[in-house]
């Protein structure tokens, strides 16, 4: 089981994919990682001996921001958005979309689950 | 699309004289403009600028942290006040 960062990869999928499990690795930096490294993309995780992940953890550890840290960093940015009081910050404040989209329907993602109106009136035509 | 880079970032003209002059003579009255537009630069740090909503001009203390927005996201120009029959946001009135 390769373990990095304190992620469990899922160790039979090929080594590109198995990567963008930890938070911060999407797909190219994940290919770089390992074209650095000189593992064969289509290698599986299982299939990775010592030598290519002690390669690939110290290429991660030098060059790229993961999990704990780049949360924090991504917290720390939306709080300074907050704090200097301007339109974006508002609307993470209210938990509305930042950037213009309709809130009339939809921007379930920002808003959460339907809230129900009770007895909300009918338009009566 | 951001701004090419080879412009410099935007500052109403008049706006950008009035705010050398206050920083060259110390901390002065506060500014209004309508240019919400502009950017806000390292120059304007420690003024105050009354920022035009379309209604009335709000007030903008300008921070260290500010410099790169513009001056309109610091002041809005709708005003939500709740919905009507909702008990919770009637206090705010």
């Amino acid at each position: 089981m390769a373990r990095i960062a304190g992620i469990d990869l899922p160790k039979n999928k090929r080594g590109v994919i198995g990567l963008t499990y930890i938070y911060g690795i999407g797909n190219s930096s994940s290919k770089k990682i390992l074209e650095k490294a000189g593992v064969d993309l289509n290698k599986k995780v299982q299939d990775w001996d010592d030598d290519d992940l002690s390669k690939i953890r110290k290429i991660i550890n030098e060059e790229f921001k993961i999990e704990g840290a780049l949360r924090s960093e991504v917290q720390l940015h939306i709080k300074r958005l907050m704090d200097i009081g301007c339109y974006r910050g508002v609307r993470h404040r209210s938990g509305l979309p930042l950037r213009g989209q309709r809130t009339k329907n939809n921007s379930r993602t920002r808003k959460g689950r339907k809230k129900t109106v009770a007895n909300k009136k009918k338009v009566t035509k | 699309m951001s701004r090419s880079l080879k412009k410099p970032p935007f500052v109403h003209y008049k706006l950008q004289l009035r705010v050398d002059t206050a920083q060259q003579s110390g901390k002065k009255a506060v500014i209004k403009t309508w240019s919400r537009a502009s950017m806000i630069t390292p120059d304007f740090v420690g003024l105050t600028i009354a920022v035009h909503n379309g209604n009335k001009f709000i007030p903008v203390y300008v921070t260290e942290n500010m410099v790169g927005h513009k001056l309109g996201e610091f002041s809005p120009t709708r005003n939500f006040r709740g919905h009507a029959g909702n008990k919770k946001d009637k206090g705010k009135r």
